[in-house]
């Protein structure tokens, strides 16, 4: 399975990531569409993480045995057999959040715009690389096959 | 002063209807152009700190900034140009010599662009590079005068020829030191070098511990400063130069400013750290070719006499007895600079009147080692301004064995020469130390965008030379019949050594 691999040494800190991730996951799905009409109501699922020089972006690490999946109280959250992302099916989302307080790296927020459903990366199961690795400008993001075994 | 008659070079154009207030703009303009206005929620510039380097240009995702000439004209006068006046006002404010960076940005003629090359028509066939092959191959370094043999066949010791360097193309990434440019830069043009099969060159800044992994692409140089200059420098490189001067600035010094001399720099340069690294203008142990012969001598004893060693001199007025002079100390290649070069900082007035341009320069060196039979003795470098890949096919034309590319290497690595370089706060992340801005060359981009560019040079110079009749790269060296000269008079046609278009 392709995973996204940080790499923060060549994160620049623009967020272009969050900007993108938030137009892959807009209704129009048209940039300036998606920031002028419907920023109340889509947000980015990845998010940049700064301490001076040093910035990273962050979203979603997949786990191979995620506590969010254990946590769901409602089987909202399952792995998307293609990409093996985890998903949060938004019609059985019951906005428990206790995904968010089990995940050990963060990267679940409050959809609070309204729908009462956890936020997540989706590694864009709907294209073939994800938005964030597609327009980061250093390659601070990279969509790669990794190992699972030497992850652990 | 309260009041500044300098005003604003350039004009942010905010498309107000695509701008997403993203801020991508405000996060990348190290010269703080952009900003947020949380109250209106939108984003504002301050236009008079943009200096037009494209950074938020071309990284705004819904394209809604232009970069736009600041209109404001003043009354036309052909002598008192919009340009001198500017000058004189940051003058008369600061009471500093100007500074600049990258090459001669005044209109001298180019004389690249009235050069034309020559093609093979009817009676004499063309070739096709797709089939047949096509040598770029180049050997720097001293050649033997003639073939000699001893008794019993063995090759003479004068027919041995000195230690070369070898080249997969004939263009090498010229010098730009660590400290004047980050180590980002510096790692993709070593590993370009070594992906391509060609060199690039150290500058008079040292060799960062992460760079001795590609020395045997590496050349470096011994200036004036001898920055970090030790034993162990000059065995790990290919090749050693000794720098006299730079075409951007001939016959003055350099000048690293110490913000620029960090941790990294200081222990590179083996100086200490935040101090002003100062490069003398002369090397003061060199007052005459005698004592250029020493030192030349003297790396090659340190060396073993295993490295070809190159001189780079700045194309000046009297450059072809200079040149003669360096090869008879003993050089094995000899680099000229034309003015058009680039630097990382220099004094305005200097970059922009002292020295000549390289194609003059090149032809009357190439014509005097002929003339005095030394010519086989050194291989001649031409740099400064090398564009593309017909201005390289025309310099090889004119007499040299290869050029020296770097403005080309630092666009191909994304500088848009907006000619702040001096500033230290290159967008870019070329020619900084900041480590935010540091960050934004990924060598790995870097190296793949240089290695891409010589890649498309090669097989333009393929072409072009196939086109010509010509299957290597050789039989184009100081083969001057096939350049014509158009829109030049006599004077510069014979300075040039060329015919004109027609005849």
């Amino acid at each position: 399975m392709k995973r996204i691999v940080i790499h923060e040494e060549h994160c620049i800190g623009c967020r272009l990531c969050e900007v993108y991730c938030l137009v892959a996951h807009s209704t129009s799905r048209d940039i300036i569409k998606a920031f002028k009409t419907e920023r109340k109501t889509v947000m980015p699922r990845v998010l940049v993480e700064e301490d001076g020089p040093i910035s990273f972006a962050l979203q979603c690490r997949q786990c191979q045995d995620p506590s969010c999946l254990e946590a769901c109280i409602s089987g909202a959250m399952h792995r998307d057999e293609r990409t093996g992302a985890i998903i949060c099916d938004e019609s059985r989302c019951v906005g428990c959040w206790m995904c968010i307080m089990v995940c050990p790296v963060g990267a679940i927020q409050q959809n609070l715009l309204g729908t009462q459903v956890a936020s997540k990366c989706d590694l864009c199961y709907f294209a073939d690389v994800p938005a964030c690795v597609a327009n980061c400008p250093n390659e601070g993001l990279t969509y790669e096959v990794i190992d699972e075994e030497a992850r652990l | 002063m309260a009041l500044s008659m300098s005003t604003a070079t350039f004009v942010v154009d905010r498309d107000e209807t695509r701008c997403i207030t993203c801020q991508v703009c405000v996060r990348q303009c190290a010269n703080d152009v952009h900003y947020y206005d949380e109250d209106g929620d939108r984003v504002l510039s301050r236009d008079d700190a943009c200096v037009g380097c494209h950074r938020c240009v071309s990284l705004c995702p819904t394209r809604a900034l232009v970069i736009r000439q600041n209109p404001l004209e003043f009354r036309p006068h052909a002598n008192w140009t919009a340009g001198r006046l500017r000058d004189i006002y940051k003058q008369a404010e600061t009471g500093g010599m100007l500074l600049t960076g990258m090459g001669c940005d005044q209109p001298y003629r180019i004389y690249w662009d009235h050069m034309l090359l020559n093609a093979s028509q009817v009676t004499n066939p063309s070739i096709d590079p797709m089939r047949e092959p096509m040598e770029l191959r180049t050997l720097l370094g001293r050649k033997p005068e003639r073939l000699a043999f001893e008794q019993g066949g063995a090759l003479a010791a004068e027919a041995v020829p000195g230690p070369q360097l070898e080249l997969s193309i004939p263009v090498m990434f010229s010098a730009m030191s660590y400290g004047s440019i980050s180590i980002n830069a510096c790692q993709s043009l070593a590993r370009a070098a070594r992906q391509v099969g060609t060199f690039y060159n150290t500058g008079e800044g040292g060799l960062h511990p992460g760079l001795y992994a590609y020395g045997a692409n590496t050349i470096a140089q011994v200036a004036s400063g001898r920055f970090g200059v030790h034993l162990d420098y000059l065995n790990a490189v290919a090749a050693l130069e000794i720098k006299i001067g730079q075409g951007a600035k001939p016959g003055i010094g350099g000048h690293l400013p110490g913000e620029k001399v960090t941790p990294d720099v200081s222990r590179t340069r083996m100086i200490p750290q935040g101090a002003d690294a100062l490069s003398p203008a002369p090397h003061h142990d060199i007052y005459s070719i005698e004592d250029l012969r020493q030192l030349i001598y003297a790396l090659k004893e340190a060396t073993h006499y295993a490295k070809p060693i190159s001189v780079k001199v700045a194309a000046v007025h009297n450059i072809a007895p200079i040149a003669s002079g360096i090869v008879r100390a003993g050089a094995d290649i000899v680099a000229i600079d034309g003015m058009r070069g680039g630097t990382g900082a220099a004094p305005t007035v200097v970059r922009n009147n002292v020295g000549i341009p390289i194609e003059v320069a090149l032809a009357a060196v190439d014509q005097r080692l002929r003339d005095e039979g030394i010519r086989h003795c050194a291989s001649i470098i031409a740099a400064g301004s090398c564009r593309s890949s017909a201005d390289v096919l025309k310099a090889i034309a004119l007499g040299a064995d290869a050029v020296y590319v770097a403005t080309s290497a630092l666009v191909a690595m994304g500088c848009h020469l907006c000619q702040n370089c001096y500033t230290g706060r290159c967008n870019w992340g070329i020619a900084t130390q900041d480590p935010y801005l540091t960050k934004r060359l990924n060598p790995n981009i870097g190296e793949r965008r240089l290695a891409n560019l010589l890649r498309a040079w090669s097989l333009e110079i393929k072409e072009m030379m196939g086109g010509m009749g010509i299957n290597a790269i050789e039989s184009l060296r100081g083969n001057r019949d096939h350049l014509r000269g158009v829109g030049l008079n006599q004077v510069e046609l014979d300075a040039l050594g060329i015919k004109a278009a027609g005849c």
